[in-house]
């Protein structure tokens, strides 16, 4: 198919407004669906046509697909975009979506399922010779994750075998904890994904989380844009990301760039995606799991590459060949990315909800703002807590950095507690001047010293 | 005996999972009631042992800030 017309957004927030704009400037129709909750979110007014599809509650709404599968068919849509999260990675819901002779922006749903199953993913990884953590296959009981662990040696960690988003995920050091994190990880992975089964991995400790951007067109052409340090999180979920990575140099580089396009050409994958790694202290890297969607921290990669990654992965879903070949991908600079989230940092991430009251955006040079809300917008418990997104683009590291804190220091949201006192403070910090960023870093100490200093690290 | 404490919700969220029955007997720390809110799960802890005198909500319930989801008997 050569070119589409109208495309339906099933999702909200900012990666809404981020896609809606993308087809805008394609000349592509746009159609919004929101729930009950969402009547008066921005992404409803800034589409072209939009549909009410339910109650708050995202299986009545934005997981409902037969609800928008017959506001595509109703509207003319001629494509879906899932954005993150919600079904963007459920391999049924593409499959339903092809069925219905609909273009589904992402992957093919073999591809999905594939790269969806943390286990067959591994196994793909290790037949190409990319080094993975090891670890188990799926396990049966507590147990079998007992021995299991013994036999790695603790610490490990508990990962479901569908899903994302850290869900579950676990770091146990003793048979005690193990068990306890085992039944939990079965539990919400059967909630959110409808699959319990859970496997472990070797634990790194001082790791680092560094993946690499793959962009696949239909005619074959896979390039690497390079990667993003996503080591700072909370609960498994990523704050503040970057590129490039203090972690590593060319050599290394280039190597996971390989193994990254190794892998997306082995599955003939077509869209964009991402390959996630861990990087220990002597720069080896293991293969963590593919991520077949756009991710919610893909603008650093397009500030230091110019290209635009959902333009891209539109225009891919369409049949078109990639507008640039792996010799015209020349990073400049350094980008960050701080999520401002509606969190209370000093209670533990709890989330904050309510009316956003006061709203103030950063401005100036080199710095983008991708947000899903304006003032007088509720945020709900329904929902995950990205308000918005700031990003900033300078010639290097430290220049980015005095860039992002100017930024921040610009952002006022007003309503809900947010994360941004907790960024500013980790981008003044020693670790972070000094590039020495690991994925428990965040919680295990800046966050302790954020608490007792009020703002200082 | 002291009065009963209150377990109350810290933020509007869906029960997700009640780890404890009444009579159950906990100590300091131990999470009452799980709330689920904007993807994630937060145990609500008891600032204080005791023995679980009540619990006023169920699994999948909608629950406001606020709201009181257990008591307890202090001892």
């Amino acid at each position: 198919m050569q070119g589409l017309r109208k495309v339906l957004i099933a999702n909200r927030g900012e990666i809404a407004m981020r896609i809606i704009r993308a087809c805008r400037e394609l000349g592509i129709a746009t159609v919004a669906v929101f729930s009950e909750a969402d009547r008066d979110s921005p992404h409803v007014r800034f589409a072209d046509e939009a549909r009410e599809i339910g109650p708050a509650k995202p299986a009545e709404s934005y997981l409902n697909l037969e609800r928008i599968l017959a506001v595509a068919a109703d509207t003319g849509a001629d494509a879906i975009h899932p954005g993150y999260g919600f079904f963007a990675e459920s391999a049924a819901a593409a499959r339903r979506i092809e069925g219905r002779g609909l273009v589904f922006i992402g992957p093919s749903s073999e591809q999905i399922a594939l790269m969806g199953d943390k286990l067959e993913a591994r196994r793909v990884a290790e037949r190409l010779q990319v080094p993975t953590l090891g670890g188990t296959q799926a396990l049966e009981s507590s147990d079998a994750a007992i021995e299991a662990a013994k036999r790695i040696g603790f610490p490990v960690i508990v990962k479901p075998v569908a899903g994302g988003g850290g869900i579950g995920n676990a770091v146990v050091s003793d048979p005690v904890a193990l068990e306890r994190a085992t039944t939990l990880a079965a539990r919400l992975s059967q909630q959110a994904f409808g699959r319990g089964t859970v496997y472990l991995e070797r634990f790194l400790p001082q790791a680092r989380h560094v993946e690499v951007q793959i962009v696949a067109d239909q005619f074959g052409t896979v390039v690497a844009l390079g990667e993003r340090e996503c080591s700072l999180q909370r609960r498994y979920q990523k704050l503040v990301e970057e590129t490039p990575s203090t972690a590593i140099d060319d050599v290394v580089r280039a190597e996971m760039a390989a193994a990254a396009l190794r892998i997306a050409k082995a599955i003939g994958y077509r869209s964009v995606g991402t390959i996630e790694f861990l990087v220990d202290a002597e720069k080896r890297f293991y293969f963590l799991e593919m991520n077949t969607r756009i991710q919610v921290e893909h603008p650093v990669t397009e500030m230091v590459t110019g290209i635009d990654l959902v333009r891209e992965q539109i225009q891919i879903a369409a049949g078109v060949p990639l507008s640039f070949t792996e010799k015209d991908v020349k990073p400049r600079g350094h980008a960050i990315e701080c999520r401002i989230c509606s969190e209370d940092p000093l209670k533990n991430f709890l989330p904050s909800s309510g009316k956003i009251t006061d709203l103030k955006l950063p401005g100036g040079p080199g710095v983008r703002v991708d947000s899903g809300i304006e003032l007088g917008s509720s945020v709900t418990m329904h929902y995950d807590s990205l308000l918005c997104k700031v990003i900033v683009w300078d010639k290097d590291r430290d220049l980015a950095t005095a860039r992002m804190r100017r930024a921040l220091s610009e952002l006022h949201i007003g309503g809900v507690k947010t994360t941004r006192d907790l960024e500013l403070a980790i981008l003044g910090s020693q670790e972070w001047r000094d590039g020495r960023i690991h994925t428990r870093l965040l919680e295990e100490e800046l966050l302790t010293r954020f608490r007792s200093s009020l703002g200082q690290l | 005996m002291s009065e009963r404490i209150e377990i109350v919700a810290p933020v509007a969220g869906v029960v997700g999972n009640i780890p404890v029955a009444v009579g159950d007997k906990i100590a300091a720390g131990d999470p009452v009631i799980v709330l689920q809110a904007m993807k994630t799960e937060f145990p609500v802890e008891a600032e204080q042992g005791g023995r679980i005198a009540e619990i006023l909500v169920s699994e999948g319930q909608e629950v406001e800030m606020g709201a009181v989801l257990a008591r307890i008997d202090p001892e």
